[in-house]
Protein backbone atom coordinates (compact mmCIF):
# COMPACT_ATOMS: atom_id res chain seq x y z
CA UNK A 1 0.00 0.00 0.00
CA UNK A 2 1.41 3.37 -1.02
CA UNK A 3 1.09 5.86 1.80
CA UNK A 4 3.01 8.74 0.18
CA UNK A 5 0.03 11.05 0.13
CA UNK A 6 -0.11 10.89 3.94
CA UNK A 7 3.56 11.83 4.43
CA UNK A 8 2.82 14.99 6.47
CA UNK A 9 0.47 13.10 8.72
CA UNK A 10 2.94 10.24 9.19
CA UNK A 11 5.64 12.72 10.22
CA UNK A 12 3.48 13.41 13.26
CA UNK A 13 5.36 11.09 15.58
CA UNK A 14 2.49 9.52 17.57
CA UNK A 15 0.96 8.33 14.28
CA UNK A 16 3.98 7.41 12.18
CA UNK A 17 3.85 4.87 9.38
CA UNK A 18 2.42 2.18 11.61
CA UNK A 19 -0.43 4.41 12.76
CA UNK A 20 -1.14 5.39 9.16
CA UNK A 21 -1.22 1.75 8.10
CA UNK A 22 -3.70 1.11 10.91
CA UNK A 23 -5.90 3.92 9.58
CA UNK A 24 -5.78 2.43 6.10
CA UNK A 25 -6.92 -0.91 7.49
CA UNK A 26 -9.75 0.53 9.56
CA UNK A 27 -13.43 1.09 8.96
CA UNK A 28 -15.53 3.96 10.26
CA UNK A 29 -19.25 4.69 10.28
CA UNK A 30 -20.15 8.35 9.76
CA UNK A 31 -23.63 8.39 11.22
CA UNK A 32 -25.47 11.36 9.73
CA UNK A 33 -23.85 13.51 7.05
CA UNK A 34 -25.15 17.01 7.63
CA UNK A 35 -22.97 19.69 9.19
CA UNK A 36 -20.87 17.60 11.60
CA UNK A 37 -20.95 14.62 9.26
CA UNK A 38 -19.63 16.64 6.30
CA UNK A 39 -16.54 17.65 8.21
CA UNK A 40 -16.13 14.20 9.71
CA UNK A 41 -16.38 12.40 6.37
CA UNK A 42 -14.16 14.93 4.61
CA UNK A 43 -11.47 14.87 7.30
CA UNK A 44 -11.45 11.11 7.73
CA UNK A 45 -11.36 10.48 3.96
CA UNK A 46 -8.40 12.82 3.53
CA UNK A 47 -6.68 11.24 6.55
CA UNK A 48 -6.85 7.88 4.81
CA UNK A 49 -9.35 5.80 6.77
CA UNK A 50 -9.57 2.75 4.51
CA UNK A 51 -13.32 2.27 4.51
CA UNK A 52 -15.95 4.89 5.29
CA UNK A 53 -19.62 4.01 5.51
CA UNK A 54 -21.85 7.08 5.42
CA UNK A 55 -25.48 6.82 6.45
CA UNK A 56 -27.90 9.73 6.17
CA UNK A 57 -31.69 9.95 5.79
CA UNK A 58 -31.97 13.40 4.29
CA UNK A 59 -31.60 15.16 0.92
CA UNK A 60 -29.91 18.47 0.22
CA UNK A 61 -31.41 21.93 0.48
CA UNK A 62 -29.92 25.35 -0.21
CA UNK A 63 -29.83 26.35 3.47
CA UNK A 64 -27.52 23.38 4.15
CA UNK A 65 -24.65 24.95 2.22
CA UNK A 66 -23.93 27.54 4.92
CA UNK A 67 -22.33 24.82 7.04
CA UNK A 68 -22.37 21.46 5.26
CA UNK A 69 -19.03 21.88 3.55
CA UNK A 70 -19.02 18.82 1.30
CA UNK A 71 -21.90 19.94 -0.89
CA UNK A 72 -22.47 22.27 -3.83
CA UNK A 73 -25.34 24.22 -5.38
CA UNK A 74 -25.41 21.60 -8.14
CA UNK A 75 -26.08 18.86 -5.55
CA UNK A 76 -29.02 20.91 -4.28
CA UNK A 77 -30.33 21.45 -7.83
CA UNK A 78 -30.04 17.71 -8.46
CA UNK A 79 -32.02 16.96 -5.30
CA UNK A 80 -29.43 14.43 -4.17
CA UNK A 81 -29.54 12.55 -0.89
CA UNK A 82 -26.66 13.71 1.29
CA UNK A 83 -25.03 10.28 1.52
CA UNK A 84 -24.90 9.96 -2.28
CA UNK A 85 -23.54 13.48 -2.83
CA UNK A 86 -20.95 12.94 -0.07
CA UNK A 87 -19.73 9.69 -1.64
CA UNK A 88 -19.39 11.33 -5.07
CA UNK A 89 -17.30 14.20 -3.72
CA UNK A 90 -15.15 12.08 -1.42
CA UNK A 91 -14.27 9.67 -4.23
CA UNK A 92 -12.75 12.61 -6.09
CA UNK A 93 -10.85 13.66 -2.97
CA UNK A 94 -9.38 10.24 -2.16
CA UNK A 95 -9.75 7.47 -4.72
CA UNK A 96 -7.52 5.10 -2.75
CA UNK A 97 -10.14 4.42 -0.06
CA UNK A 98 -13.58 2.80 -0.18
CA UNK A 99 -16.72 4.78 0.50
CA UNK A 100 -20.16 3.30 0.95
CA UNK A 101 -23.28 5.49 0.92
CA UNK A 102 -26.44 4.34 2.67
CA UNK A 103 -29.62 6.41 2.30
CA UNK A 104 -31.59 5.37 5.35
CA UNK A 105 -32.86 6.42 8.72
CA UNK A 106 -30.75 4.96 11.49
CA UNK A 107 -33.09 2.87 13.60
CA UNK A 108 -33.18 -0.08 15.97
CA UNK A 109 -33.92 -2.32 12.98
CA UNK A 110 -30.80 -1.45 10.97
CA UNK A 111 -28.17 -0.14 13.40
CA UNK A 112 -26.44 -3.47 14.02
CA UNK A 113 -26.14 -4.01 10.28
CA UNK A 114 -24.74 -0.49 9.87
CA UNK A 115 -22.04 -1.01 12.51
CA UNK A 116 -21.16 -4.50 11.27
CA UNK A 117 -17.41 -4.66 10.58
CA UNK A 118 -16.91 -1.09 11.81
CA UNK A 119 -14.08 -0.07 14.15
CA UNK A 120 -15.35 3.34 15.27
CA UNK A 121 -18.63 5.28 14.98
CA UNK A 122 -18.56 9.06 14.64
CA UNK A 123 -21.71 10.99 15.48
CA UNK A 124 -23.04 13.37 12.85
CA UNK A 125 -26.66 13.02 13.94
CA UNK A 126 -28.92 15.88 14.93
CA UNK A 127 -30.97 14.35 17.74
CA UNK A 128 -30.54 12.55 21.06
CA UNK A 129 -32.89 9.66 20.25
CA UNK A 130 -30.48 8.43 17.58
CA UNK A 131 -27.50 9.06 19.86
CA UNK A 132 -29.00 6.85 22.57
CA UNK A 133 -29.42 4.17 19.92
CA UNK A 134 -25.77 4.60 18.86
CA UNK A 135 -24.75 4.41 22.51
CA UNK A 136 -26.62 1.12 22.97
CA UNK A 137 -25.13 -0.32 19.78
CA UNK A 138 -21.65 0.78 20.81
CA UNK A 139 -21.84 -0.81 24.26
CA UNK A 140 -23.43 -3.99 22.88
CA UNK A 141 -20.82 -4.48 20.13
CA UNK A 142 -17.81 -2.98 21.89
CA UNK A 143 -17.27 -0.46 19.06
CA UNK A 144 -16.22 2.98 20.37
CA UNK A 145 -18.22 6.05 19.37
CA UNK A 146 -17.57 9.77 19.47
CA UNK A 147 -20.47 12.07 20.38
CA UNK A 148 -20.66 15.60 19.03
CA UNK A 149 -23.47 18.15 19.35
CA UNK A 150 -23.80 21.84 18.49
CA UNK A 151 -26.29 24.68 18.82
CA UNK A 152 -25.72 28.38 18.23
CA UNK A 153 -22.04 29.01 18.93
CA UNK A 154 -21.78 26.19 21.47
CA UNK A 155 -20.72 22.61 21.01
CA UNK A 156 -19.71 19.54 22.96
CA UNK A 157 -18.00 16.25 22.38
CA UNK A 158 -17.21 13.12 24.35
CA UNK A 159 -15.69 9.78 23.44
CA UNK A 160 -17.23 6.52 24.59
CA UNK A 161 -14.94 3.52 24.90
CA UNK A 162 -17.15 0.56 25.90
CA UNK A 163 -16.20 -1.10 29.21
CA UNK A 164 -13.77 1.73 29.87
CA UNK A 165 -15.24 5.25 29.90
CA UNK A 166 -18.61 6.64 30.98
CA UNK A 167 -21.28 6.41 28.28
CA UNK A 168 -23.96 8.82 27.06
CA UNK A 169 -26.54 7.23 29.35
CA UNK A 170 -24.24 7.77 32.36
CA UNK A 171 -24.09 11.45 31.43
CA UNK A 172 -27.81 11.82 30.61
CA UNK A 173 -29.48 9.52 33.13
CA UNK A 174 -32.92 10.93 32.38
CA UNK A 175 -32.63 9.92 28.73
CA UNK A 176 -33.16 12.20 25.75
CA UNK A 177 -34.95 15.46 26.59
CA UNK A 178 -38.60 15.52 25.44
CA UNK A 179 -39.10 17.18 22.04
CA UNK A 180 -39.61 20.92 22.33
CA UNK A 181 -37.78 21.35 25.65
CA UNK A 182 -34.34 22.09 24.21
CA UNK A 183 -33.19 24.60 21.61
CA UNK A 184 -32.81 23.39 18.02
CA UNK A 185 -30.92 24.74 15.02
CA UNK A 186 -34.28 26.27 14.04
CA UNK A 187 -34.82 28.24 17.24
CA UNK A 188 -31.26 29.05 18.27
CA UNK A 189 -29.52 29.00 14.89
CA UNK A 190 -26.11 27.51 14.25
CA UNK A 191 -22.73 28.95 13.31
CA UNK A 192 -20.66 26.84 10.95
CA UNK A 193 -17.50 27.62 12.92
CA UNK A 194 -18.55 25.67 16.01
CA UNK A 195 -19.39 22.71 13.78
CA UNK A 196 -15.85 22.80 12.40
CA UNK A 197 -14.38 22.88 15.91
CA UNK A 198 -16.43 19.99 17.27
CA UNK A 199 -16.24 17.76 14.19
CA UNK A 200 -12.48 18.28 14.00
CA UNK A 201 -12.07 17.13 17.60
CA UNK A 202 -14.35 14.15 16.94
CA UNK A 203 -12.31 13.20 13.88
CA UNK A 204 -9.09 13.45 15.89
CA UNK A 205 -10.56 11.22 18.60
CA UNK A 206 -11.50 8.71 15.90
CA UNK A 207 -7.98 8.80 14.50
CA UNK A 208 -6.51 8.18 17.95
CA UNK A 209 -8.77 5.14 18.34
CA UNK A 210 -8.21 3.77 14.83
CA UNK A 211 -4.45 4.27 14.82
CA UNK A 212 -4.09 2.41 18.11
CA UNK A 213 -3.46 5.42 20.36
CA UNK A 214 -6.16 4.73 22.96
CA UNK A 215 -4.12 6.37 25.71
CA UNK A 216 -4.47 9.72 23.97
CA UNK A 217 -8.30 9.55 23.92
CA UNK A 218 -10.04 12.23 26.00
CA UNK A 219 -11.87 11.11 29.16
CA UNK A 220 -13.69 14.42 29.43
CA UNK A 221 -16.76 16.15 28.14
CA UNK A 222 -15.24 18.99 26.15
CA UNK A 223 -17.43 22.08 25.91
CA UNK A 224 -16.81 25.08 23.68
CA UNK A 225 -18.63 28.38 23.38
CA UNK A 226 -16.80 30.25 20.65
CA UNK A 227 -18.97 33.36 20.98
CA UNK A 228 -18.63 33.78 24.75
CA UNK A 229 -15.03 32.53 24.49
CA UNK A 230 -15.42 29.80 27.08
CA UNK A 231 -13.76 26.40 26.90
CA UNK A 232 -14.56 23.87 29.59
CA UNK A 233 -13.61 20.29 30.28
CA UNK A 234 -15.67 18.15 32.63
CA UNK A 235 -13.98 15.00 33.90
CA UNK A 236 -16.38 12.08 33.42
CA UNK A 237 -14.36 9.30 35.01
CA UNK A 238 -16.26 9.55 38.33
CA UNK A 239 -19.55 8.97 36.48
CA UNK A 240 -18.72 5.37 35.74
CA UNK A 241 -17.37 4.50 39.18
CA UNK A 242 -20.15 2.91 41.23
CA UNK A 243 -22.71 3.66 38.54
CA UNK A 244 -25.65 1.37 37.82
CA UNK A 245 -26.09 2.74 34.31
CA UNK A 246 -28.81 0.80 32.46
CA UNK A 247 -26.74 0.84 29.27
CA UNK A 248 -23.07 0.30 30.13
CA UNK A 249 -23.47 -1.48 33.48
CA UNK A 250 -26.72 -3.44 33.13
CA UNK A 251 -26.76 -3.89 29.34
CA UNK A 252 -30.49 -3.24 29.07
CA UNK A 253 -30.29 -1.46 25.68
CA UNK A 254 -33.79 0.05 25.65
CA UNK A 255 -33.18 1.88 22.35
CA UNK A 256 -31.52 -1.01 20.59
CA UNK A 257 -34.34 -3.33 21.62
CA UNK A 258 -36.87 -0.85 20.26
CA UNK A 259 -38.49 -0.27 23.66
CA UNK A 260 -37.68 3.41 23.43
CA UNK A 261 -37.42 5.78 20.49
CA UNK A 262 -40.10 7.09 18.20
CA UNK A 263 -41.15 6.42 14.63
CA UNK A 264 -41.71 10.06 13.73
CA UNK A 265 -39.12 12.79 14.20
CA UNK A 266 -39.08 16.54 13.75
CA UNK A 267 -35.94 17.33 11.76
CA UNK A 268 -33.54 19.82 13.31
CA UNK A 269 -33.69 23.21 11.59
CA UNK A 270 -35.83 21.97 8.73
CA UNK A 271 -39.46 22.80 9.55
CA UNK A 272 -40.07 19.19 8.58
CA UNK A 273 -41.25 15.89 9.99
CA UNK A 274 -39.87 12.52 9.02
CA UNK A 275 -42.27 9.59 8.96
CA UNK A 276 -41.20 5.99 8.78
CA UNK A 277 -43.29 3.18 7.29
CA UNK A 278 -41.14 0.04 7.24
CA UNK A 279 -44.07 -1.85 5.60
CA UNK A 280 -43.82 0.48 2.59
CA UNK A 281 -40.23 -0.47 1.89
CA UNK A 282 -39.65 -1.27 -1.78
CA UNK A 283 -42.23 1.24 -2.97
CA UNK A 284 -41.83 1.97 -6.71
CA UNK A 285 -41.00 5.62 -7.32
CA UNK A 286 -41.88 5.38 -11.02
CA UNK A 287 -45.34 4.01 -10.28
CA UNK A 288 -45.83 6.62 -7.59
CA UNK A 289 -44.81 9.35 -10.03
CA UNK A 290 -47.51 8.27 -12.50
CA UNK A 291 -50.11 8.16 -9.75
CA UNK A 292 -49.29 11.59 -8.37
CA UNK A 293 -48.78 13.55 -11.57
CA UNK A 294 -52.35 14.85 -11.66
CA UNK A 295 -52.26 15.87 -8.01
CA UNK A 296 -49.37 18.30 -7.79
CA UNK A 297 -45.90 19.08 -9.03
CA UNK A 298 -43.82 15.89 -9.00
CA UNK A 299 -40.08 15.48 -9.50
CA UNK A 300 -38.05 12.30 -9.18
CA UNK A 301 -34.49 11.01 -9.37
CA UNK A 302 -33.12 7.50 -8.69
CA UNK A 303 -33.14 8.07 -4.94
CA UNK A 304 -36.34 9.94 -4.10
CA UNK A 305 -39.60 11.45 -5.32
CA UNK A 306 -40.82 14.89 -4.36
CA UNK A 307 -44.45 16.06 -4.48
CA UNK A 308 -45.39 19.69 -3.89
CA UNK A 309 -48.97 19.82 -2.75
CA UNK A 310 -51.11 22.05 -0.48
CA UNK A 311 -48.54 24.08 1.49
CA UNK A 312 -45.98 21.30 1.95
CA UNK A 313 -43.38 19.35 0.03
CA UNK A 314 -43.58 15.60 0.49
CA UNK A 315 -40.45 13.58 -0.27
CA UNK A 316 -40.76 9.79 -0.50
CA UNK A 317 -37.81 7.37 -0.29
CA UNK A 318 -37.85 3.76 -1.53
CA UNK A 319 -37.06 2.47 1.98
CA UNK A 320 -40.51 3.43 3.23
CA UNK A 321 -39.71 6.84 4.66
CA UNK A 322 -41.15 10.23 3.87
CA UNK A 323 -40.16 13.74 4.84
CA UNK A 324 -42.99 16.27 5.03
CA UNK A 325 -41.57 19.75 4.72
CA UNK A 326 -43.45 22.87 5.71
CA UNK A 327 -44.79 21.63 9.03
CA UNK A 328 -43.54 20.49 12.41
CA UNK A 329 -46.93 19.02 13.26
CA UNK A 330 -46.61 15.23 13.24
CA UNK A 331 -50.34 14.59 12.86
CA UNK A 332 -50.59 16.99 9.92
CA UNK A 333 -47.61 15.25 8.32
CA UNK A 334 -49.22 11.86 8.84
CA UNK A 335 -52.54 12.95 7.38
CA UNK A 336 -50.88 14.41 4.28
CA UNK A 337 -48.95 11.19 3.75
CA UNK A 338 -52.08 9.11 4.19
CA UNK A 339 -54.02 11.32 1.78
CA UNK A 340 -51.56 11.21 -1.11
CA UNK A 341 -49.42 8.10 -0.64
CA UNK A 342 -51.74 5.84 1.34
CA UNK A 343 -51.71 4.06 4.67
CA UNK B 1 -24.26 32.25 51.09
CA UNK B 2 -22.90 32.52 47.57
CA UNK B 3 -21.92 29.95 44.99
CA UNK B 4 -20.38 30.48 41.61
CA UNK B 5 -22.27 29.18 38.57
CA UNK B 6 -20.38 29.20 35.27
CA UNK B 7 -18.13 31.93 36.64
CA UNK B 8 -20.88 34.19 38.04
CA UNK B 9 -21.62 34.62 41.76
CA UNK B 10 -25.17 33.64 42.71
CA UNK B 11 -26.70 34.30 46.17
CA UNK B 12 -28.52 31.24 47.58
CA UNK B 13 -30.37 30.49 50.81
CA UNK B 14 -29.00 27.46 52.66
CA UNK B 15 -29.75 24.64 52.78
CA UNK B 16 -29.72 24.34 49.02
CA UNK B 17 -29.30 21.25 46.88
CA UNK B 18 -27.95 21.15 43.36
CA UNK B 19 -31.46 20.33 42.13
CA UNK B 20 -33.01 23.33 43.95
CA UNK B 21 -30.38 25.64 42.51
CA UNK B 22 -30.89 24.27 38.99
CA UNK B 23 -34.65 24.77 39.32
CA UNK B 24 -34.24 28.35 40.53
CA UNK B 25 -31.91 29.13 37.63
CA UNK B 26 -34.35 27.81 35.01
CA UNK B 27 -32.62 24.51 34.24
CA UNK B 28 -35.63 22.36 35.31
CA UNK B 29 -36.06 19.36 33.05
CA UNK B 30 -33.17 20.32 30.82
CA UNK B 31 -30.37 17.87 30.10
CA UNK B 32 -27.45 19.20 32.10
CA UNK B 33 -24.09 17.99 33.31
CA UNK B 34 -23.13 19.53 36.65
CA UNK B 35 -19.70 19.79 38.13
CA UNK B 36 -19.12 21.07 41.68
CA UNK B 37 -15.55 22.02 42.56
CA UNK B 38 -14.25 20.13 39.53
CA UNK B 39 -16.09 16.90 40.40
CA UNK B 40 -19.06 15.77 38.35
CA UNK B 41 -22.28 15.24 40.30
CA UNK B 42 -24.37 12.50 38.68
CA UNK B 43 -28.00 13.36 37.88
CA UNK B 44 -29.38 10.96 40.50
CA UNK B 45 -27.47 12.84 43.21
CA UNK B 46 -28.68 16.35 42.29
CA UNK B 47 -31.55 16.16 44.80
CA UNK B 48 -29.34 15.14 47.76
CA UNK B 49 -26.13 17.06 47.10
CA UNK B 50 -26.09 20.06 49.47
CA UNK B 51 -24.11 23.09 48.39
CA UNK B 52 -21.71 24.98 50.63
CA UNK B 53 -20.71 28.62 50.62
CA UNK B 54 -18.13 29.30 47.93
CA UNK B 55 -18.84 26.16 45.88
CA UNK B 56 -17.93 26.54 42.23
CA UNK B 57 -20.36 24.98 39.78
CA UNK B 58 -20.13 24.40 36.09
CA UNK B 59 -23.48 23.68 34.49
CA UNK B 60 -23.40 22.44 30.92
CA UNK B 61 -26.62 22.13 28.94
CA UNK B 62 -26.15 19.23 26.58
CA UNK B 63 -27.01 20.08 23.00
CA UNK B 64 -28.19 17.84 20.21
CA UNK B 65 -27.83 19.71 16.91
CA UNK B 66 -25.40 18.69 14.28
Amino acid sequence: MNLDRYIRQMRFQPLGEEGQANLSNSRVLVCGCGALGSILANTLARAGIGYIRIVDRDFLELNNLQRQVLYTEQDVADGLPKAIAAKRHLEKINSSIQIEAVVADVSASNILELVDGIDCIVDGTDNFETRFLLNDASIKTGIPWVYGGCIGAEGQTMTVLPDDTACLHCLMQAGPPPAGTTPTCDSAGILSMIINVIASIQACEAIKILSGNLDAVSRKLQVFDIWENRIRQIDLSALREGSSCPACRQHEFAWLNGNRGSQAAVLCGRNAVQLSFPDHSGISLTELEEKLQSIGQVSRNSFLLKLSVEDVALTVFPDGRAIVQGTEDESKARSIYAKYIGN
Amino acid sequence: MHVSVNGEMVPVDPPQTVLQLLDSLGFSGKPVAVEVNLKIVPFDRHSEYELSDGDELEVVTLVGGG
